[in-house]
């Protein structure tokens, strides 16, 4: 299963996660979302918006590469994936 | 008496209490993170607050334990698929003698920014938004709905969720927004005490919005408004209100605080009179609050000048009517009256029960316990303050 490493940003959050291994059932970078969704409810609209679409300032690599489709989230997740999510970072 | 303050920060939210005869300010929540506003809701004892990450979005955050632990609110303000609104672009065009041109863009609408939240009985709660929309919860916050009858309104182009609409808004934009687009936003919500099935809400920019029926229907309010930085003072829609306020005890009295001035009305924002005195140093600025009982007394803080917006002359002070603006004294007990250049945001001047509370961009905060007679400083280094609100 991929596995998911969040930004430190995101268990300031949700702070459960912290810690914790998290390895999802999914293929595509949306499903890692959904699956996120599940492990702790809320955390999927602080990665999109209400519309799916992948916040304008966060990213999610699969492996080294940044995901394309920001906003259908289509990018294909292997078993042996590692995801990142990750904020752009910014000043202030 | 007043005894707690509500302050929302650009870094978290603060709570100011009374203790032994001092106000005394500390973190309570939301550390590091952007907090538009916090209110008390006085019907369910809930605190508020809208929270802007800037990476993360938009939050509802509660709490039931009067500021003592936050939860994001398990509903969160979200636009229902197929609401769209029409944008009005700028962009960069060298052909065009402006340098810019204009571009209008239908587009599905997401949560910018929570900008305000009211209050109504019944557990009633409204929060406003940019891009726009009046977000209306009957269950203490238990869930939300967008009002579609203000979001359909024939000023923004109609209905899109069922077609295209008439293509034209006449609400422009605020640069308020947190994603830097110039989308309208709604920043005041004032519920009739009397009956809360009246309502006045006021957008930037547009101007003020009245139903008398629970939010069926909607009628504009700003007769006696002039836009006088545009090439059409007398258009109905466009103006640029800053903020509104009514007296809690005799609701017909409605204080606004406009681009172009203050705005007084003595009848429920039937029609407005301007009181401003701009050769008094009384005319622009971003916040007013008016008082619970006397309709007629309001406070505001005033600006130098749309183009400079900070303290005038580097002195602060705050300017109270008791007259229904026929006339202002400026307030300058105990404020810096030397190099200072604060400036003060929409909401974050208040009062209750004789106190008088406000803070400032530059992380001040300033507490009056006689109606302004005198302030306190209570805090100089806080973050940027967005707003200021009694919680009791």
């Amino acid at each position: 299963m991929p596995s998911v490493h969040l930004t430190r940003h995101l268990y300031t959050f949700f702070p459960h996660l912290e810690g914790q291994s998290i390895l999802v059932e999914a293929s595509t970078a949306g499903e890692v979302v959904a699956a996120l969704e599940r492990l702790a409810p809320g955390i999927g609209f602080y990665i999109c918006d209400e519309r799916g679409r992948l916040r304008t300032h966060v990213n999610i690599f699969v492996g080294k590469q940044m995901i394309r489709d920001r906003k259908g989230l289509t990018d294909a997740v292997a078993a042996d994936d590692e995801v990142h999510i990750l904020q752009a970072l910014s000043g202030g | 008496m007043a005894s707690r303050i509500l302050v929302g920060t650009r870094k978290g939210t603060f709570i100011v209490e009374k203790q032994n005869g001092s106000w005394k300010p500390r973190l309570a929540g939301h550390a590091g993170g952007g907090v538009n506003y916090v209110a008390r809701d006085p019907y369910t004892g809930k605190l508020w607050a809208l929270l802007g990450f800037g990476h993360w979005g938009a939050k509802l955050s509660v709490s039931t334990d009067e500021g003592e632990t936050w939860n994001d609110n398990p509903a969160q303000i979200k636009y229902p698929e197929g609401a769209r609104y029409i944008g009005q672009d700028m962009y960069e065009d060298a052909g065009s003698d402006f340098g810019v041109g204009i571009k209008i863009v239908t587009r599905p609408a997401t949560v910018q920014k929570l900008w305000i939240i009211g209050f109504g009985p019944g557990g009633a709660v409204y929060v406003g938004t940019i891009p726009g929309g009046l977000f209306v919860s009957r269950d203490g916050g238990g869930s939300f709905e967008l009002n579609r009858p203000l979001w359909n309104h024939e000023s923004r182009g109609g209905d899109l969720f069922s077609g295209e609409g008439k293509g034209e808004t006449k609400w422009f934009g605020t640069p308020a927004s947190e994603g830097g687009e110039f989308a309208p936003g709604i920043h005041s919500i004032v519920v009739d005490p009397r009956d809360p099935k009246r309502m006045l809400v006021a957008v930037s920019t547009a101007g003020v919005i009245e139903t008398a029926d629970g939010g069926e229907t909607w009628q504009p309010r700003n007769q006696g408004m002039r836009l006088d930085h545009t090439p059409e003072p007398d258009a109905e829609w466009g103006h640029d209100t800053h903020y509104i306020d009514q007296c809690e005890g005799d609701p017909d009295h409605v204080w606004q605080q406009n681009h172009v001035g203050i705005y007084y009305s003595s009848d429920g924002a039937k029609s407005w009179r301007k009181v401003s005195r701009p050769e008094q140093g009384v005319h622009f600025g971003f916040p007013i609050t008016a008082d619970a009982k006397n309709g007629r007394t309001a406070w505001v803080v005033p600006g130098k000048s749309d183009q400079q917006r900070t303290a005038l002359d580097g002195a602060l002070f705050v300017a109270r009517t008791t007259d229904g603006g026929e006339t202002w004294e400026q307030l300058r007990r105990g404020l810096p009256q030397e190099q200072a250049y604060d400036v003060i945001f929409r909401h974050a001047l208040a009062n209750k029960d004789g106190a008088v509370a406000f803070g400032t961009t530059t992380g001040n905060l300033y507490v009056s316990d006689d109606g302004g007679e005198g302030f306190t400083t209570v805090a100089n280094n806080l973050p940027p303050i967005y707003s200021v609100r009694f919680a009791s």
